[in-house]
């Protein structure tokens, strides 16, 4: 489990809408509505509501409320690496057909 | 919704400037269709190298005008995206884009009321969708609009803004002034503050759906300022610019 890490940037967050393109490639649905869970903290909430870090390497997603790491995307040309160890679930609504 | 999201590409219909540092660009889309206003599209660029450079730019339009769509961006010295679209584009050019995206930062009529909505700066682009379709949708929803500028030169869609408003269906713009304010003017010119969300949301009530939109410290001291108000948190909705926009 990660720390919370006093040197978070606040000035280069973004929400998790700024995710929303990356995470459609991945999942083949809309995501920041979906609900995750935080596994730091327990905390619930729309994917749209996390923070979002976007100028690493990779594309960083922390909770709203207690500011650690819910996701992390690499993207790498043959792939995209997830890492998904903040998260205690994920809720995936089912398309209406 | 599209099942999957796919790479498209656009072509430059018309660029428009709303002032020295922000251009309006409609896009004709082969592959169109409708978004929800707040939504996204993603702007891919590609260098003859392979190299590729992407952001997100906001749909400024209403979902009503079918096969196009605005997209509002402000040039930023340093942004590798926004300088080829503001210096190097021109109409006819084509341009590769994905979307609509996202459905967190959404807002449409049939949600309901009433709207609060909170804009610094090129913020206004998605809350303008949402104004733009209100109007469109013949929604009397009561809504009010906080935007925050640096000086009156600075405000994007400031004629239409004012008509939508003189068209007395419910929709109220409230501006505020950061640097320097119209002569004679006697509405806010200061930076938003606890006090002014009070007295532009008061007639709302606490239970208005909230947007911000702006550079990201101005969202921050917003949105808490909101909480810290009592409005309803669960219903306050964020998107954040980074920290590349102006402090307005």
């Amino acid at each position: 489990m990660e720390t919370i890490q006093s040197d978070m940037n606040r000035a280069l967050m973004l929400d998790g809408n700024a995710a929303a393109g990356i995470l459609t490639e991945i999942f083949a649905v809309e995501m920041t509505t979906n609900l995750a869970e935080c596994a730091h903290c327990g905390c619930q909430g729309e994917m749209g509501t996390l923070l979002a870090f976007t100028q690493a390497p990779g594309l960083v997603l922390r909770c709203r409320d207690c500011e650690n790491i819910v996701m992390r995307i690499v993207q790498a040309p043959g792939a995209i690496y997830l890492d998904m160890r903040g998260m205690a679930f994920l809720r995936l609504e089912r398309a209406l057909v | 919704m599209k099942p999957s999201l796919e790479w498209q590409i656009a072509t430059v219909k018309a660029i428009k400037s709303e002032n020295a540092r922000v251009k309006t660009f409609t896009l004709a889309l082969p592959d169109w269709s409708k978004h929800r206003p707040g939504q996204h599209y993603d702007v891919r660029l590609t260098a003859p190298d392979g190299y590729q450079a992407q952001r997100s730019y906001s749909i400024a339009s209403e979902p009503e005008r079918s096969g196009e769509i605005d997209l509002t961006v402000e040039f930023l010295e340093d942004g590798e995206v926004s300088s080829y679209l503001h210096e190097v584009m021109t109409v006819g050019d084509q341009i590769e884009v994905r979307g609509p995206i996202g459905g967190y930062f959404v807002w449409e009529a049939t949600m309901g009321g009433p709207l609060l909505l909170v804009a610094g700066g090129s913020g206004v682009a998605p809350l303008m969708s949402m104004i733009r379709h209100r109007a469109a949708a013949g929604s009397r929803i009561p809504a009010r609009l906080l935007y925050s500028s640096r000086t009156p030169d600075h405000v994007i869609y400031a004629d239409e803004l004012e008509r939508l408003q003189n068209a007395g269906d419910g929709l109220e713009i409230f501006h505020t002034f950061t640097r320097q304010a119209p002569e004679g003017w006697t509405g806010y010119a200061r930076r938003i503050d606890n006090q002014m969300l009070s007295e532009v949301s008061g007639p709302l009530g606490k239970m208005a759906l909230t947007y911000v939109c702006g550079p990201t410290l101005l969202v921050e001291a917003v949105a808490n300022g909101l909480v810290q108000i009592g409005m309803a948190p669960n219903l306050i909705r964020t998107e954040r610019f980074g920290p590349t926009g102006d402090i307005v």
